[in-house]
């Protein structure tokens, strides 16, 4: 048969989250020696849908323009997805909290045991998963007939553009209208997702106010760079709360992740430890931080953050 | 309105986790075990529709070897009026979780189940979200706010982007995030009350629930360890080695 990936988008873009899952979906495939299908599902999506096409190793884009989809909340995804998946052997999603929300009900109308967030294909059957704050690495091999899977992003690399799969309209979804859609607030920002970003730079309880982390933003904006934080800032309400990073937030695994004022919790380093070159600064030296860091910097945060915006501009950024 | 409140046994958050060294999993022999974090986000949400009167009656339950009563007593210990224990040493996945959970809601038929978003042990972020599908009932996940008007609830969400509002219709299923509320410390009266509270006991064979797992775990490893680097001591220098790591 074939596996399906359902794209991640907004009605207008197709998220790079959707090729790494679809690099995830092509090891499987190959693994079975089998297709590798897309799954666009919203409302006015051609646009996305066409985006869905061009990448590579993709055998087609399966289109479902329904305005019950606009949001993709879960109930409405499920009247999709289940009635597909009689000709799939596997559905995946990317793990961000629109697929966290809607692929355990598609397990559960399948009977299958979700397989969740994996970092990694071992074969058809076989996956890595983090558990326990990515203290520990499951390997679970799974005996249901159909898989259905969440792939964590930050693991895959994305799948390249170049291909141009046909694009075929599905039937509309019978109506599920349980949940409605109210309204959505979304935090507005210029700089990049922080999912996406290649440079993230974090504050945490250390900065000590949300008009502190303007520090930060200084030199987000030199470098291009998203703001992430800790639960504690989060908390504390400095910083909207889509920018916790961490075991329960978001992960981010960028070429380079500064930590600010942050001391490094288990359940904070779950979301950054898998970053290229990491840099604390923090005041104490024994702040936990310091055993994952590559480079650290034992100052107060109020000095070093304006030092280092300062350096950057000299060398031009 | 009823309200039902899972609660989950799981590795205290501060306690550092150990694989085995024969990789079969992760050493729980003699660790602090507590309640969910979340699942204490939960419980606290159900006790306050309990004191505000929007609840006329919370019940906890928890699936899990016979230490499980003890999360249970916590949450009656935090304004809970019940608890059911439904008994088990096998490893229960959340598919079978949802499943029994069923059985319970069929049972009790509650209006509203209140779940933690993910149990942070194994991270599945499922349950609430199977229960919902098992049950055809709405769900509103990852609350962050939670406002009931008539017989449906507006639930702020959080999402990836930001928050989201949405409105679902009771019956329904709510897994919790972080951010909804500060959960309480049960006071010591509260605490001897809780011991006269009643807990059912029964086990998944009283709601016929298959619990064969159907995902074997093949081995548990420790991910590749980061190591402490090298300390700077200016921006300069920092600056010059992010310059040669070619990250900036
Ligand atoms: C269920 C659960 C889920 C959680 N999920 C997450 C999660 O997803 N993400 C997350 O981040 N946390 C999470 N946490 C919280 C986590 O355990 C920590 O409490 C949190 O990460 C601490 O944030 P922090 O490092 O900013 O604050 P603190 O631990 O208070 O650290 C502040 C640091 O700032 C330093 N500092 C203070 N002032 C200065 C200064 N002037 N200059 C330099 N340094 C300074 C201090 O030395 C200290 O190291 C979770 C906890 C639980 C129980
Ligand atoms: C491959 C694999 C190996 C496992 N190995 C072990 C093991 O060695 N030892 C072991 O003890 N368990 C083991 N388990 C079981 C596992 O730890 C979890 O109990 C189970 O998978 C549920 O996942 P979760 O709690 O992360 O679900 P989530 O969906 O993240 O939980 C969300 C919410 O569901 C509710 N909930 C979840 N479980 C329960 C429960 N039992 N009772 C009441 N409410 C609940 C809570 O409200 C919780 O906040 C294993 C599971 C798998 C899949």
């Amino acid at each position: 048969m074939a596996i399906l990936v359902i794209a991640e988008h907004d009605n207008e873009n197709l998220k790079d989250a959707t090729h790494k899952t679809v690099t995830a979906a092509l090891a499987l495939a190959k693994d079975k020696g089998c297709d590798v299908d897309i799954l666009v599902a919203g409302k006015g999506v051609k646009d996305v849908s066409a985006a869905a096409a061009k990448i590579s190793g993709v055998r087609k884009v399966l289109a479902c323009d329904h305005i019950s989809l606009k949001r993709q909340l879960a109930e409405a995804m499920q009247e999709v997805v289940v009635p597909l998946m009689d000709g799939y052997d596997a559905v995946l999603a990317p793990d961000t909290t629109t697929g966290k929300n809607f692929m355990p009900r598609i397990a559960a109308m399948l009977d299958v045991m979700q397989i969740s967030s994996i970092s990694g294909v071992e074969s058809a059957d076989t996956f890595v998963r983090p558990i326990y704050a990515g203290n520990a690495l499951a390997t679970v091999k799974s005996s249901d007939t159909k898989k259905v899977i969440t792939v964590r992003p930050t693991a895959f690399a994305p799948a390249a553009e170049g291909g141009s799969a046909p694009v075929e309209t599905i039937a509309d979804p019978a109506s599920p209208s349980t949940s409605e859609f109210i309204s959505e607030e979304l935090s507005k920002s210029d700089r990049p997702e922080l999912t996406a970003a290649k440079i993230v730079i974090s504050g945490g309880r250390g900065m000590g106010s949300g008009e502190n982390f303007a520090i930060i933003e200084k030199v987000a904006d030199q470098l291009g760079a998203a703001v992430g934080a800790s639960r504690a800032a989060v908390d504390a309400g400095y910083v909207p709360n889509d920018s916790q990073v961490g075991q329960t937030g978001k992960v981010v695994a960028p070429e380079l992740y500064i930590a600010v004022g942050i001391s490094g919790a288990i359940q904070h380093l779950a979301g950054m430890k898998d970053s290229k070159v990491i840099v604390a600064i923090n005041k104490d030296e024994d702040a936990p931080i310091f055993q994952i860091a590559d480079y650290g910097w034992v100052a107060d945060l109020f000095n070093a953050v304006p030092e280092l915006e300062a350096e950057l501009t000299k060398a031009g950024y | 309105m009823k309200v039902l409140v899972p609660v989950k046994r799981v590795l205290d958050f501060n306690v550092k986790v150990r694989v085995k060294s024969d990789e079969s999993g992760v050493d729980l022999a003699n660790v602090k075990m507590s309640m969910n974090p979340f699942d204490e986000i939960s419980v606290e949400q159900a006790v306050r529709m309990r004191e505000s009167g929007t609840a006329t009656e919370t019940i906890a339950v928890s699936i899990g070897p016979d230490k499980a009563a003890e999360t249970i007593r916590t949450s009656l210990a935090m304004g809970i009026d019940r608890g059911i224990h439904v008994k088990t040493d096998a490893e229960v996945e959340p598919l079978a979780v949802a499943k029994i959970l069923k059985a319970i809601v069929e049972e009790e038929k509650p209006d509203l189940v209140i779940l933690g978003k993910q149990a942070i042990d194994d991270d599945s972020n499922q349950t609430g979200q199977m229960l919902a599908a098992l049950m055809g009932w709405p769900q509103a996940t990852f609350a962050n706010s939670i406002e009931k008007d008539g017989d449906s609830l507006t639930v702020g969400r959080e999402v990836d982007g930001g928050i989201q509002t949405i409105k679902v219709t009771l019956p329904a299923v709510v897994t919790v995030d972080l951010r909804l509320n500060e959960p309480r410390y049960a006071s010591l009266p509260n605490i001897m009350k809780a011991k006269r509270k009643p807990i059912d006991a029964k086990t998944p064979d009283d709601y016929g629930v298959d619990l064969t797992p159907r995902l074997t775990t093949v081995k548990v490893a420790e991910p590749a360890g980061r190591t402490a680097g090298v300390k700077v001591a200016d921006a300069a220098e920092l600056v010059a080695k992010l310059k040669e790591e070619g990250v900036i």
